[in-house]
C-alpha cells in the first residue's frame, strides 16, 4: 500500500514574476525574474539544484519544446532537466515531478519551473491553436469560454437556477477576486469592480461575459524543493512541505457516455478525495484554510465550491452569494485574486497558487495576510468540462 | 413500367429580400427595382451544392429504400471540386454503399434534364432505383440582374421499375450551340447577352423545336399536357413559349422567381418535384431544360401519385424558411467581398487527406458504433467501449446516425471563437438511443437553443482551406422545428 507524498517534501524556496502584459520581457527574462527569487529565497547556490522540471503550456506561442529553454535560459550545470505538458495543469505536473524526484531519493533537491508566454500572439484571449490532426476535422472551434461557458447551462438544467440568479453568483465570485487582486503588487488586474459591472460586461461566450474570464498574462514562477530534514540542515525553520499531489484525467466518458449531467467536473471530484485522502483530511470546510482554484471563468470556481466538497451540491449559488469564499469568508478563496486577477500564464498557474500558500503560511502576504492559515489546496483544470485534466495540490506546515 | 420511383427538394432556409438588393444597388442601376418583389433563396456559409444535394437526397429516400440505390448522377454547374467526385461525397454522406455507378454531370443548365434522360433512356437494370440529385449555388456579380433573379437550391429524382410514380412516355433533345450565356475555366461568375435576343432566338425557337418532336413521337396532344416545366429567369417568357406551342397558362408551373430564384440546373428539376406534388394520376408532365438547345421529357402521372409524399417536398421546403434582409451578410457568405476575419480566422486550416480518408465514415457519413457486448452506442467509433462497465476492446459494430434526433444537453454561443457567422453556437448533443458528441449548430435563432431542445443532423461545410483550395465537411445539428 503506497503511503502517498504526505511530508516527504519541502518547500526549500519559492519565486514569481510579476504577472500581466509584459510586453518587453521575453520567456527567458520571465524566468530569470523567478528563478532569481526563488533562489535567494532557498538560500542556496544554483549548482545545488540536482534535477529540474520545466512546465510550458502552449509550444507553438511560448519557448518551444523540450527542457532545453529552462536550461540555456538558467544556465544550469547541465543536470537532467525534463520539460511536462497537461494543458493547464502544467505549472502542477512540473511540481510533480520535482517533488517526486525528492521524494524518491533519487536527487536531494529539485527545481520546478513554469513559464508562459502568452501576449506574443497579436490578439486576445487564449491562442488558436491545434487539438490535433483528427480532432479539427469534427471538433466545434470551441475556445476556452465557449467550452466552459457550457457548464452554466448544464448547471442550470440540472439544479433549475435561474439564469439572473447564477449570473449573480459568478459575478460575485469575479467582484471577490477583483477586491482580492487590488490588494496583490504583483497581481495582472488590480482594480476592483463591482457586481453591475461584471453583469452588464458583454457577452464572450453566453453567459460568459468580460468579466467572467480570467486575466490572459505572461508570468513565470518556481519551487526548489528538498526533503525536510535537508532544509532544516540548511538552516530553514517554519517549513511548509507537501500533503498531497493528486491528478485525475478523464477518459471519454463524459464526453462519450450517459452518465456525465454537464453540470459539475468528475476528474475534480476524483482529485479531491484522492487528495483528502493522501493528506489526512476527513473534514476539509473545517481543515482547509484556504483554497486557490482554477477559476478560468467565474461559473468553474462557482462549480468548483461543490466539487471539492465545501459547498453541498446545488448550493454554491447561495454560499458565493453568501460570501462564504470572500476574504473575510469561512474559506476565502482566490486571497491573491486568483487566475482571474493574479492572471493565468498557463505554465505557470499551479505554482503561482502554491507561491501564494507558502507566503501565507510564512506571514508575508501583505495587505491581504489572512490569520493563521494551516492547510492550502490547490486546483487546476485543464482542458474543457466534458474533457479535462484535474490536479490537486495540499500544502501545509510542517508540524 | 418504367419512370419516377421518387423525388425531394431542398431550398436553403435564407430567404433574402430583394428589397435590400434594390436598396444596396440602385444607386447604380436603377432598373433593379423594378425587379425588387419578394426575396430570393441563400446558401448558408456552409451550404454548398454537395451538402444540397445530401439534402435533397434525403428528402428523396424518405420515400425510397437507400439499399435499392444503385446509381447516383450529380448535376451542377457549380461543383466544389472540378477533380474529385462530388457525386462520391453526396453518396457516402447518404451512405449508400461502395457498390454503385456514381457521376458527375456538368456544363449546362440543361444538365439535370439531360442526365434525367440518360437515366430514363438507360432502361431498367434489375430492381435497383437510380438516384439522380440536381443542385446549384448560384453566383452573380454583385448589383446584377441575376443577383436579383437567382437562387440556390437542389432537387432529387428516383428513377426505377417499381413504383413507378410517373411513367416515362418518352424524351427528346434539340441541340444548339447557343450561347445565351457561358463561364470559363479561368472565371467564377456567368458572362450573359441580351435578354431580348434569348427570349426571341433561344427560348421561342428551342423550346418548340424539342417538344414539337416529342409530342409528335409519343402522339400527345400539346392542349392535354397538365403541367409544363419550363425555368427561365425571364418572367413572361414561359408563358410566351407556352402561348406558342399551344399549351394551356394553367399547366404552366410557377418558376417562383420570387420566392426562391431559379436554382440554375436544379431548378428543372425542383419545378418537376413541385408538380409532381400537385399532379394527380393520369396528368401529363412535360420537362423541359434549356441550355445550348431543349431537352423534353414527358410523364404520366400513375395512381401511386399520392402515395408517395417526401417529408419535405418541396412545399415543405418553400414553407420552411427565414426572412433576411442583411444583404452584406450574403456578399460576405458568397465571396463577394474581402472580409476582415480576425486573427482567429488566419490559423491553417491544413487538409490531412490520409487522416480524413481514415475517418471518411465518421465525417462523410456521420457512423458512430454500437458495443455488442453490451449495446452501448458511441461516436466517434474507437477502440474500446465506452461504458466503463464494459470497456470490450474492438466490439463495435458500425452505426450510422445521419438520422437519429438528440437532443441539446450543453450550450453556448461563442463570440470569441471564429465563425463566419457569429456567435458560433455548439454543445453536447445526446443522441436518442444512446451516444452524444460536442458538436457545431447552424442556423440557429437566438433563443431557440437550450438544454433538452431536439435537434437533427445535417451534412455541412466544417472549414474552408482556402491556401489550398480545399472545404472539408463534417455534420452539425439544427433545432428540429425549425
Amino acid at each position: 500500500m503506497a503511503s502517498g507524498i504526505k511530508d516527504k517534501v519541502a518547500i526549500l524556496g519559492m519565486g514569481c514574476s510579476k504577472f500581466g502584459e509584459r510586453w518587453d520581457t521575453s520567456p527567458a527574462d520571465l524566468m530569470v525574474e523567478a528563478f532569481e527569487e526563488g533562489l535567494a529565497d532557498a538560500g542556496i547556490d544554483k549548482n545545488q539544484i540536482q534535477m529540474a522540471w520545466f512546465g510550458a503550456g502552449i509550444d507553438a506561442f511560448n519557448v518551444g519544446s523540450s527542457a532545453m529553454p529552462l536550461s540555456i535560459a538558467l544556465r544550469l550545470p547541465n543536470i537532467p532537466a525534463t520539460k511536462v505538458e497537461n494543458m493547464c495543469a502544467t505549472g502542477t505536473e512540473a511540481f510533480r515531478g520535482a517533488v517526486y524526484a525528492v521524494a524518491s531519493g533519487a536527487c536531494d533537491i529539485a527545481l520546478a519551473l513554469g513559464v508562459e508566454k502568452l501576449k506574443d500572439v497579436g490578439y486576445g484571449g487564449l491562442p488558436q491553436r491545434t487539438r490535433g490532426v483528427e480532432n479539427d476535422m469534427y471538433w466545434p472551434n470551441l475556445s476556452a469560454p465557449g467550452a466552459f461557458a457550457q457548464l452554466a447551462s448544464g448547471y442550470r438544467a440540472k439544479h433549475g437556477v435561474d439564469k439572473a440568479d447564477l449570473k449573480r453568483a459568478m459575478a460575485h465570485v469575479s467582484v471577490k477576486s477583483h477586491a482580492n487582486g487590488a490588494k496583490n503588487p504583483k497581481a495582472h488586474l488590480q482594480r476592483e469592480i463591482t457586481e453591475e459591472q461584471a453583469i452588464n460586461a458583454p457577452y464572450i461566450a453566453e453567459p460568459i461575459g468580460l468579466f467572467d474570464c480570467c486575466g490572459v498574462s505572461d508570468g513565470a514562477a518556481c519551487a526548489i524543493v528538498t526533503t525536510p530534514e535537508i532544509a532544516k540542515r540548511l538552516g530553514k525553520a517554519d517549513l511548509v512541505s507537501v500533503k498531497a499531489l493528486q491528478l485525475a484525467v478523464s477518459n471519454g466518458e463524459e464526453a462519450g457516455f450517459k452518465t456525465w449531467d454537464g453540470s459539475h467536473i468528475k476528474t475534480t471530484r476524483i482529485a479531491a478525495q484522492r487528495a483528502y485522502d493522501e493528506a489526512g483530511i476527513r473534514k476539509p470546510r473545517e481543515e482547509i484554510s484556504m483554497t486557490e482554484v482554477h477559476d478560468c471563468f467565474s461559473i468553474t470556481e462557482l462549480v468548483t465550491m461543490e466539487d471539492l466538497q465545501l459547498s453541498d451540491e446545488g448550493q454554491a449559488v447561495r454560499d458565493v452569494l453568501n460570501g462564504d469564499f470572500d476574504a473575510d469568508g469561512r474559506i476565502p478563496c482566490q486571497i491573491d485574486g486568483g487566475l482571474k486577477c493574479f492572471g493565468h500564464p498557463i505554465g505557470a498557474s499551479g505554482m503561482r497558487m502554491i507561491y501564494e500558500n507558502y507566503l501565507q503560511f510564512q506571514g508575508r502576504a501583505g495587505d491581504r495576510q489572512l490569520k493563521d492559515p494551516r492547510l492550502a489546496l490547490n486546483h487546476n483544470l485543464g482542458g474543457f468540462p466534458h474533457q479535462n485534466i484535474c490536479s490537486i495540490s495540499i500544502i501545509g506546515r510542517y508540524e | 413500367m418504367f419512370g419516377i420511383t421518387a423525388y425531394g427538394a431542398y431550398i436553403p432556409r435564407t430567404r433574402l429580400s430583394k428589397a435590400a438588393i434594390a436598396d444596396a444597388n440602385d444607386w447604380f442601376d436603377p432598373s433593379l427595382r423594378g425587379l425588387a418583389k419578394g426575396e430570393r433563396s441563400v446558401c448558408n456559409w456552409d451550404e454548398d451544392t454537395i451538402t444540397m444535394a445530401v439534402e435533397a437526397g434525403q428528402d428523396c429516400l424518405s420515400t425510397l429504400d437507400a439499399g435499392s440505390v444503385n446509381t447516383l448522377y450529380l448535376a451542377s454547374t457549380t461543383l466544389p471540386f472540378l477533380d474529385r467526385q462530388n457525386s462520391v461525397v453526396v453518396s457516402q454522406a447518404l451512405n449508400l454503399g461502395d457498390q454503385l455507378r456514381t457521376m458527375d454531370v456538368a456544363a449546362s443548365q440543361r444538365a439535370g434534364t439531360s442526365a434525367l434522360i440518360s437515366m430514363l433512356e438507360s432502361g431498367a437494370s434489375g430492381s435497383g432505383n437510380a438516384l439522380l440529385v440536381a443542385s446549384e449555388h448560384r453566383r452573380s456579380k454583385c448589383g446584377s440582374r441575376a443577383e436579383m433573379l437567382w437562387g440556390d437550391g437542389a432537387a432529387a429524382l428516383g428513377v426505377g421499375a417499381e413504383e413507378v410514380i410517373a411513367e416515362y412516355l418518352g424524351s427528346e433533345t434539340y441541340v444548339t450551340d447557343f450561347v445565351d450565356h457561358y463561364r470559363g475555366e479561368d472565371s467564377t461568375l456567368d458572362y450573359e447577352w441580351e435578354e431580348r435576343w434569348i427570349r426571341d432566338e433561344g427560348y421561342m425557337k428551342s423550346v418548340p423545336q424539342a417538344v414539337s418532336r416529342l409530342l409528335e413521337k409519343t402522339g400527345v396532344k400539346t392542349a392535354d399536357i397538365a403541367h409544363f416545366v419550363l425555368a427561365s429567369d425571364q418572367a413572361k417568357t414561359p408563358a410566351a413559349v407556352a402561348k406558342k406551342m399551344g399549351i394551356s397558362a394553367e399547366a404552366l408551373v410557377d418558376n417562383h422567381i420570387g420566392s426562391v430564384g431559379v436554382s440554375g440546373v436544379a431548378h428543372p428539376i425542383l419545378l418537376l418535384a413541385a408538380a409532381l406534388e400537385k399532379a394527380a394520376a393520369g396528368d401529363l408532365i412535360l420537362v423541359t431544360g434549356f441550355g445550348q438547345g431543349t431537352d423534353a421529357v414527358l410523364f404520366r402521372a400513375t395512381d401511386k401519385i399520392k402515395d408517395k409524399q417526401p417529408k419535405t417536398g418541396f412545399a415543405g421546403a418553400l414553407a420552411r424558411r427565414r426572412e433576411d434582409a442583411n444583404y452584406n451578410r450574403f456578399l460576405s457568405f458568397n465571396n463577394l467581398v474581402e472580409r476582415e476575419v480576425g486573427k482567429r480566422g488566419e490559423t491553417d486550416k491544413q487538409s490531412y487527406l490520409a487522416a480524413m480518408y481514415r475517418r471518411k465514415d465518421l465525417l462523410t457519413g456521420f457512423v458512430g458504433g454500437q458495443c455488442r457486448s453490451c449495446g452501448t452506442i458511441q461516436i466517434p467509433k474507437e477502440n474500446y467501449c465506452v461504458n466503463p462497465e464494459c470497456g470490450e476492446l474492438d466490439s463495435q459494430d458500425d452505426y450510422p446516425m445521419s438520422a437519429v434526433q438528440g437532443r441539446v444537453k450543453t450550450w453556448t454561443a461563442d463570440r470569441l471563437t471564429f465563425d463566419w457567422n457569429p456567435p458560433a453556437y455548439f454543445g453536447l448533443v445526446e443522441f436518442e438511443g444512446g451516444g452524444r458528441l460536442m458538436m457545431d449548430f447552424t442556423e440557429v435563432e437566438p433563443g431557440s437553443i437550450d438544454t433538452g431542445v431536439p435537434v437533427s443532423m445535417h451534412f455541412r461545410i466544417r472549414q474552408f482551406d482556402n491556401q489550398r483550395g480545399f472545404r472539408k465537411y463534417f455534420w452539425k445539428a439544427t433545432p428540429v422545428q425549425q
